[in-house]
């Protein structure tokens, strides 16, 4: 090489700045990982317990002292959900990203998954979980833990299959040529690849998920009234006592959870996802977190990681059986053509299967009237859910674009929206419904009220950042044009928060679906109110066990969702990519 | 030579379905053999298939029919005798340089002390060393495709693929690392048996090759192979070397429209596709053929402007179809209708244009008489892209109906609404030429 030694010249080579090593950041990573580590085993001890369903208590004790270990109990669920829902993604995506005749069947499912009522479907896995476990109360964290991995999962999943579909081509073909195994690939090229759209999804969904969480602690499932020991519960038990200061007392607990959370472990998780990117340009903001920090100043995930890193190798050799990632070029096509046309059979055999023996079940249940009054029911909910959308788009698409266009107001509000709408809303339920109570208004109006309280963030986070990422240059034209209030909107506000609106439009819309099942019925001090729709059909099927009512509900919810999707969103979404599409 | 062939195609066709139940040939026929010692370029316009061919090699992709094989075995899969270098590098951004050089080690299940060894010298002969712990993001452009070859040196691949390599880099980053490249090439301690790489850069081709592929579009046919003599390191001021690449140059116009066995006049949207041109940029290369005098070659221009063949052949073609300039390669020469339609103002310059372009542009020609035959001149943008799609992959037609509808708005024959998908005559065109 002749000219090698001139790079200076090359110009861009900057070493990267390593942390400086510091002994106060080992001491806080060692202090830290042995609290984490006996919080989990004092914690989990309590999971396993002998637990029985006619012995089962109904409720918790509301002593404000249990407060910490019930946050704890609960937080160890929301973990163990999301660990469960990252390997479902892992397993999912990859399978239907890889192959062909794969996907044709599991991204229409995931769809199908996405619009499901997951609280409609606590009774029927809480019994099997149950039974799988009997004589401990494993049985009914699982069923728990199910329910926020539900609620988690589907979103994770499709983001992940996004970004395995959008890896760049010539990443993919360099995978190929330097002939990986199937595991080398995972781990090297499509976990990395897709890492930043993982965290980023699973940062949303986690916040979701405490609102499974809290409804899947206190349940009234065949009979039975179920309680975990959990924050929910807790707020529940408070809420049938009556004790408004208590439930503020776990109001209050909670943000303090969820913003420890954030601080201890998605910030810094978004931050070194940041090393993940591909485009060559930075982030607008780069994250960036204290803990991540300390732990970067620590010798102590060194001292961890070496050993670990030693294993890659004999790993590597071991899972080399798995094959080499692509696929051969010698198919046949007769082959494929039949290989196809026996999974499409199959597919088609088992739906049809399915289909029919719902539609039998129902005739010699309750019969097809049955499914009438439920529709029926459903226009109620479908009402509450366009004015839940309507009224929070009339309020918050100004306020989000206000806060949206100024720059300092965004790097306030942010954060805070972001924690507005991962809590819980069902926290909530028992101030209102006291409130509504106190007011004399009904329920059936209330509901909306309830719906909204957690779905409208949605609506107003997407808008924020939708316009903030409105081009400056165009922001500047339209000032510069003098264009006055009515113009700006319809020219410049309206095209570029199109996007952004309809995503959050969609979320805030399936989220008000999914509510309706814990906001059309509520409990205050001895006090059941119940409101006319499709959610409070759901949630009495399954306090009493009505299965083939709980069945037909479920369905006809699964297909207003779906068919709102079709009909409203999806052409929405199509016009925001055609016509307001800023690249 | 039969003993150290490396890799052996026979007749190699490929084709992609389309939508439409048609198949669309890219590659057709190709015999090519690569042995050990010699660079092979393959030269050819943009969408002649030369980068199918590559991955073909590469093992890739596989042919629809015919063979293609390395060390005699038929390949099934990705090709165990050759490493690439991509045009984007193609570097994991989360691996260090190290890491990245390393990777095809691991999945060769190399011992991790003997991988670090082994990536570490070939940084070293990369002229790497010292970055061995720095990010692919850290790097310029220049430093990161030194990573790509680092990367696929240290395979110690039989036969070295070559994917566009230097045409993201400024140009004089390219020309360092070529040089490079050829120095380690012709020293002893390269560790791979033959190149071969793919470039629309003749000169490029010219430089670094012992033999060009010439290779012809739509289908991609083997045009020539031009074996290249000259002593290295190559002088581009050398008339040998000017006189190849007047003589690549002459190849490749004749492999566009401008030389095309169809008459404009007469032939259809397909069988006659549009150069892929812009108004503007025709109109320049006209202007400029103007301003020489009314005649010049084709290497001139492309030096002057400094623009790779890939860029300035379309115009070429273009300015040809619509009989403003005509080829006696390796000249260009300025036409009545072009000397007119550049000194004219711009009113008549578009009647100028309209003119010719609904004679002379079979596709744009289509859609006039269309718009003229139905009573409200008012079509869906759809309708044509269906026809076209009997002949192009969905890309192509869309790629022919932009351009048509960038020369009608010109020339004002028709315009396009996007909202609607419609295209409307304009009131004051007149669509059909008068009979004379």
């Amino acid at each position: 090489m002749t000219v090698v030694h001139n790079f200076a010249s090359h110009g861009v080579a900057v070493a990267a700045t390593r942390p400086r090593r510091n002994w106060a950041a080992d001491v806080a990573v060692f202090v830290g990982m042995a609290v984490l580590l006996w919080l989990i085993v004092r914690v989990g001890r309590g999971t396993a317990v002998p637990w029985t369903v006619p012995s089962a208590p109904s409720s918790v004790s509301t002593d404000p002292g249990n407060l910490p270990y019930y946050a704890a109990r609960s937080l160890l669920r929301m973990f163990a959900a999301l660990g469960l829902s990252l390997v479902f993604t892992f397993f999912y995506a990859t399978a239907a990203a890889r192959s062909r005749r794969a996907e044709k069947v599991l991204i229409p499912l995931l769809d199908v998954l996405q619009s499901v009522p997951i609280l409609g479907f606590l009774a029927i896995t809480i019994t099997g979980f149950i039974a799988l476990f009997p004589g401990s109360l494993l049985g009914l964290e699982c069923a728990s833990v199910f329910a926020i991995f539900t609620s988690q999962a589907w979103n994770m999943t499709f983001a992940f299959y996004q970004s395995l579909i959008a890896q760049p081509h010539d990443l993919d073909e360099a995978s190929r040529l330097l002939r990986l195994s199937r595991w080398q690939r995972f781990w090297r090229v499509d976990l990395p690849s897709g890492m930043i759209p993982l965290v980023w999804n699973g940062m949303m969904s986690f916040g979701g998920g405490w609102f499974f969480l809290t409804a899947s602690e206190a349940l009234s499932v065949n009979n039975h009234k179920f309680a975990l020991p959990g924050i929910g519960a807790y707020v529940a038990s408070a809420s049938e006592e009556g004790n408004l200061a208590r439930v503020l007392l776990a109001i209050v607990v909670m943000i303090v959870v969820i913003l420890g959370v954030n601080v201890l472990f998605w910030r810094p998780l978004t931050a070194w996802a940041e090393r993940f990117r591909i485009e060559e340009s930075e982030a607008v903001e780069t994250p960036r977190s204290v803990t991540l920090d300390i732990l970067r100043r620590s010798r102590i995930p060194g001292i961890i990681g070496r050993p670990l890193g030693r294993l890659v190798y004999p790993i590597d050799r071991v899972t080399a059986v798995f094959g080499a990632t692509g696929q051969s070029l010698k198919t046949s096509i007769v082959r494929r053509r039949i290989g196809d046309a026996a999974s499409v059979l199959t597919f088609l055999v088992v739906l049809g299967y399915g289909a029919f023996r719902v539609i039998e079940y129902i005739a010699s249940s309750v019969g097809f009237a049955e499914v009438g009054h439920a529709a029926l029911l459903g226009l109620a909910t479908f009402a509450r859910v366009v004015v839940v959308v309507v009224v929070s788009t009339l309020i918050w698409v100004p306020i989000g674009v206000w806060i949206g266009l100024n720059p300092k107001v965004t790097r306030l509000a942010q954060p805070i929206v972001q924690v507005l709408a991962s809590f819980p809303a069902n926290f909530l339920f028992p101030l209102f419904t006291a409130l509504l109570l106190a007011t004399g208004i009904s329920i059936n109006w209330g509901g909306i009220l309830l719906m909204a309280l957690g779905t409208q963030w949605y609506i107003l986070f997407n808008v924020i950042a939708g316009a903030s990422a409105i081009p400056n240059d165009l922001r500047d034209a339209a000032a510069s044009l003098r264009l006055p209030t009515v113009l700006r909107w319809r020219t410049l506000i309206i095209p570029g928060i199109f996007g952004s609106y309809v995503t959050g439009g969609i979320t805030a819309a399936g989220g008000a679906w999914n509510a309706s099942i814990v906001a059309e019925v509520v409990q205050y001090h001895g006090t059941t109110l119940s409101a006319v729709g499709l959610g409070s059909y759901i949630t009495h099927a399954t306090a009493v066990g009505d299965a083939p009512r709980l069945l037909i509900g479920v369905i006809a919810m699964s297909l207003y969702v779906v068919t709102m999707n079709v009909v409203l969103w999806q052409p929405l979404y199509h016009l925001s990519e055609r016509r307001f599409s800023l690249s | 030579m039969t003993q150290d062939v490396i890799i052996h195609l026979e007749h190699v066709t490929k084709s992609f379905g389309k939508p439409d139940g048609g198949t669309l040939v890219v590659l057709d026929d190709i015999n090519l053999d690569i042995s050990e010692g010699e660079v092979v370029a393959l030269l050819g316009r943009s969408g002649c298939g030369k980068s199918t061919l590559l991955r073909i090699i590469a093992g890739l992709i596989g042919p629809t029919s015919g063979v293609a094989r390395y060390d005699g075995t038929e390949l099934t899969g990705a090709n165990p005798g050759t490493a690439m270098v991509f045009q984007n590098f193609a570097l994991m951004p989360w691996l260090t340089v190290q890491k990245n050089v390393e990777l095809g080690l691991a999945a060769r299940d190399v011992a991790p002390a003997e991988r670090s060894k082994r990536a570490v010298d070939a940084i070293d002969l990369i002229g790497l060393d010292g970055f061995e712990s720095a990010y692919p993001k850290e790097l310029s452009g220049g430093m990161r495709q030194r990573v790509g070859f680092a990367r696929a040196l240290v395979l110690q691949p039989d036969l070295l693929l070559m994917d566009e390599p230097f045409s993201a880099l400024d140009v004089l980053t390219a020309e360092n690392l070529r040089n490079e490249l050829m120095t380690l090439w012709t020293g002893q301690e390269f560790p791979t048996k033959a190149i071969c790489l793919v470039t629309h850069n003749i000169e490029e081709a010219i430089v670094l090759a012992d033999r060009v592929i010439v290779l012809s579009s739509n289908p991609g046919r083997i045009l020539a192979e031009l074996p290249v003599e000259l002593e290295r390191p190559r002088d581009r001021r050398s008339p040998a070397f000017e006189a190849l690449v007047d003589k690549v140059y002459g190849l490749l116009t004749g492999t566009g429209v401008a030389t095309t066995p169809v008459e404009p006049t007469t032939a259809t949207p397909t069988s006659l596709p549009l150069p892929r041109a812009t108004v503007g940029g025709l109109a320049g290369l006209v202007e400029i053929v103007y301003g020489k005098g009314g005649r010049i070659d084709i290497p001139t221009i492309a030096a002057d402007l400094s623009i790779v063949a890939e860029h300035l052949l379309p115009l070429v073609d273009a300015a040809v179809l619509l009989d403003f300039l005509r080829v006696s390669a390796p000249n260009l020469e300025i036409t009545t209708a072009g000397k007119d339609f550049t000194t004219a103002d711009i009113q008549t310059s578009k009647q100028i244009f309209a003119r010719q372009a609904r004679t002379r542009a079979p596709l744009v020609r289509t859609i006039c008489r269309a718009l003229n035959d139905c009573p409200d001149g008012n079509l869906r943008a759809g309708f044509f892209l269906d026809i076209l799609q009997k002949g192009f992959s969905p890309q192509d037609a869309q790629q022919q109906l932009d351009t048509a509808i960038g020369w009608g708005r010109y020339a004002e024959l028709f315009d396009y609404s996007a909202d609607t998908d419609q295209i409307t005559a304009d009131p004051n065109a007149t669509l059909v030429e008068p009979p004379a």
